[in-house]
């Protein structure tokens, strides 16, 4: 308020708030989920989020199916990722099954894993950069991301939703293409990275933009149980990676970078700096690879015959391999029952697989513990008082995606 | 400092006598100072080459069109270069994704806000019929709600597929008849659908 | 602030020790310990459920003070018990994870709200109440989330089939069901 403010008499002009409908369908292909704000002139006064707009049923639809066919649900929930969600699927089924898969495996998930992290995190920060305005960040990265596109067709045969991976390992042995295209992506992306970051990091205009917009306190991020980069970006340094380390995190060295006010600036900064460590891991994962040799060099998925396809020419030529693919595949083989609660640590948090069976082919009951739902309740409390251009930062920000959100 | 690019490192020279692509002429007469052609070939050629597109974009194959929008499988030489989000501005409805039975009204909505001429893509399995979603909270295609001229199937859609719907709209797009939008057909087409 | 302290100046928790921590304060009342795959897993009556996760937020020693998970199961042969409500809480300075368990009846399904005690349960509790209609008394909104405002029933109980029965394009013949 300056010193021309006009200063009008006690209650001579009544002071009502605007209602703006922000979504569910708006710019900056986020997803579908609408917020109407209340704006005083210009400032958020309140919040209220709308979900549910693509709400699937995937729980529903996961107790119909036998646990292969899940694993296409789980791509779609947080789909810039979807790697991520397959291979904790897989282990949630490994847990429950009682199956350890061997070293050669792990790493190979590692690096499957990392890749897709990087993936999900340049959609987010470019994302941030195009909503800002900054169009030609997005432009540069998307080449990139291409080239992980390319690496998973090599494995897995598709782009985006991926279906990767058994439970017990791996449909196929990375062929060499793949590891040459692991090979480039190495060597080029790293010079990338460090060209986006100098595009944004010391940028006037995108620090004014995002510092200071969306601050949250470690505390309150804690209760309103955020976790991944944006409780990172709080101060609180939990990585489910290294609280409780899955497919041999344990043997990888990397360090977990943590901010300290939480707003958007920090998210940014964290999401960039946990790439640079992803592209350390695929470095020591690779490393790892090389030296496994001989017929070690070959195994890519467990010894279980109950649960993973016997080879096609086994099952044409052996009597048992016949009847065990004749058993996948009608989804005869039952599992055992129990309850099991997995989480892996996601593009977006914790992304939790909570299963309970009771003995039969599909689960009786599958919940999906998904990051963005439950950091999306805290938005309210994120803009309030803030102004409108910061209210969309803030969103983007947050890397919300609502098939996670909805599922 | 080296850029990290990996294409066009060895430029080419532009060569203005043989590669650059002009539109064809429609068919027609010509002779000294005139030249005689339909009026619909010559809007359809304007209008197919210039289409504002409104990226509907609501899930997994959201992300194949940020990929089809970027450099790498470039939408902008299709002469998409501006994305409007704004229906009244915009030419082609690209409905993307799953579409829940709680988006319909707003997907009908977007529709009826489009001024005419307006056509509709449904991209990916989702928008055409459900895809593998056969739950009771999914839309079992778009086509339930709104008139679809192009279903790219996929799930999601390669970009190359995105790309080859894109231009069966254009072939739509530059044949269309003048009066295709005030007849009988698509009168009736409209009013099975609830729209005047 | 670093959650994930140094550990080895702090008791380490055990499963054992958590239930004889409970069983101290709570007698009888929690009951059904199990142990499946690592993860202590009780049971608490419905009234108690506050209590429990108030005693285990403000225990120094058990100081579960994150919610990780909340939804139900739907039981449909146990009467009188047919909605489960369960509770994962996660300790973050020792990663230490319990699951918690409350059952109610199917007819009178109320449940106190853990909305005051952890604010992330807001969204779950709404969807948990989307899903199987378990009513939590006290919550500031309670409406439906994820389905449709006007929908008359709860999709998630076992009764109800997951296919939209009024579509008219897909028939069981083609779809093999």
């Amino acid at each position: 308020m300056s010193e021309h403010h006009i200063k009008l008499p006690e209650g001579s002009i009544e002071r009502s708030t605007t209602t703006l409908n922000l979504g569910p369908t708006h710019p900056a292909t986020h997803g579908v989920f609408q917020n109407i704000l209340e704006l005083d002139g210009e400032r958020v006064v309140s919040a209220e989020q709308t979900v549910g707009y693509i709400h699937r049923a995937f729980e529903k639809i996961a107790e119909r199916r036998p646990l292969y066919q899940i694993t296409p649900l789980t791509d779609r929930l947080n789909y810039c990722s979807a790697p991520i969600n397959n291979m904790g699927w897989h282990l949630t089924c490994e847990k429950l099954l009682r199956v350890k898969t061997p070293k050669r495996v792990d790493y190979l998930r590692v690096i499957i894993m990392e890749l897709s992290r990087i993936s999900d995190h340049l959609i987010c920060n470019s994302v941030i950069g195009v909503d800002s305005g900054a169009f030609t960040g997005f432009l540069y990265v998307m080449q990139y991301r291409e080239l992980i596109y390319e690496i998973y067709e090599e494995v897995c045969g598709s782009r985006l939703t991926t279906n990767i991976g058994r439970i017990g390992g791996f449909e196929r042995n990375f062929s060499n293409a793949a590891f040459e295209k692991l090979e480039k992506f190495l060597a080029e992306y790293p010079a990338v990275l460090s060209e986006f970051e100098k595009l944004f990091n010391r940028n006037r205009i995108f620090m004014g933009r995002t510092m200071g917009t969306g601050a949250i306190s470690a505390e309150r991020a804690l209760n309103y149980g955020f976790t991944g980069p944006n409780l990172r970006a709080a101060g609180v340094d939990y990585d489910v990676r290294v609280h409780s380390p899955y497919s041999s995190y344990e043997d990888f060295d990397f360090s977990i970078p943590i901010g300290s006010t939480g707003d958007s600036y920090d998210r940014f900064m964290v999401r960039n700096q946990e790439m640079w460590q992803s592209i350390a891991i695929i470095e020591q994962a690779y490393r790892k690879i090389q030296e496994f040799k001989g017929t070690d060099a070959e195994v890519y998925h467990a010894d279980i015959p109950e649960y993973y396809l016997p080879e096609k020419k086994d099952v044409y030529t052996k009597m048992e391999a016949l009847i065990w693919h004749f058993k996948i595949i009608m989804g005869e083989t039952d599992m055992p029952p129990g309850e099991v609660y997995h989480s892996v640590e996601g593009g977006n948090g914790e992304l939790g697989f909570y299963l309970i069976s009771d003995g039969g082919r599909s689960p009786y009951r599958l919940h999906f513990r998904r990051p963005c739902f439950i950091y999306y309740q805290a938005y309210s409390e994120l803009t309030k008082g803030s102004m409108l251009s910061d209210a969309v930062i803030t969103m983007s920000s947050l890397n919300l995606i609502a098939g996670e959100m909805d599922a | 400092m080296s850029r990290p690019v990996r294409f066009n490192n060895n430029p080419i020279q532009p060569d203005i006598n043989g590669h650059i692509s002009v539109v064809d002429m429609p068919d027609g007469h010509t002779g000294e100072g005139y030249f005689v052609t339909k009026l619909s070939d010559v809007v359809g050629l304007a209008r197919k080459n210039s289409i504002w597109p409104l990226p509907f974009a609501t899930s997994c194959c959201g992300i194949e069109f940020m990929a089809t929008m970027a450099s790498h499988y470039d939408f902008a030489r299709f002469g998409a270069e501006r994305l409007g989000f704004s229906p009244r501005q915009c030419d082609l409805l690209m409905v993307m994704g799953t579409i829940a039975k709680k988006m319909g009204p707003i997907v009908k909505q977007v529709y009826l806000q489009m001024a005419e001429p307006r056509w509709v893509m449904a991209v990916g399995a989702c928008a055409s019929s459900g895809g593998i979603f056969d739950s009771y909270s999914v839309l079992q295609g778009i086509d339930q709600i709104v008139p679809v001229d192009v279903y790219v199937p996929g799930c999601p859609p390669r970009p190359e597929a995105i790309l080859d719907g894109f231009i069966r709209i254009q072939d739509l797009v530059g044949h269309e008849s003048l009066r295709r939008r005030t007849g009988e057909r698509y009168k009736s087409l409209m009013g099975s659908y609830g729209i005047q | 602030m670093r959650v994930y302290e140094d550990s080895t100046k702090l008791m380490s928790l055990t499963n054992e020790t958590i239930k004889a921590r409970l069983v101290d304060k709570f007698g009888e009342q929690v009951s059904h310990f199990e142990d499946p795959y690592g993860m202590l897993t009780f049971e608490a009556p419905k009234d108690l459920n506050l209590k429990v996760m108030q005693f285990l937020y403000d225990d120094p020693e058990l100081h579960f003070q994150f919610l990780t998970d909340l939804c139900a199961v739907h039981y449909p042969n146990q009467r009188g018990r047919e909605l489960a409500v369960v509770y994962h809480l996660h300790n973050l300075v020792q990663n230490v994870r319990i699951r918690f368990k409350v059952f109610t009846d199917i007819d009178k399904p109320d449940v106190f709200t853990a909305t005051q005690l952890f604010s992330s349960a807001n969204w779950m509790e709404r969807e948990t109440f989307d899903f199987y209609g378990v009513n939590f008394v006290g919550h500031p909104n309670l409406k439906r989330i994820l389905n449709v405002e006007e929908m008359d029933y709860f999709p998630m109980r076992k009764e109800y089939p997951v296919e939209d029965q009024t579509r008219i394009d897909k028939d069981d013949d083609m779809f093999g069901r």
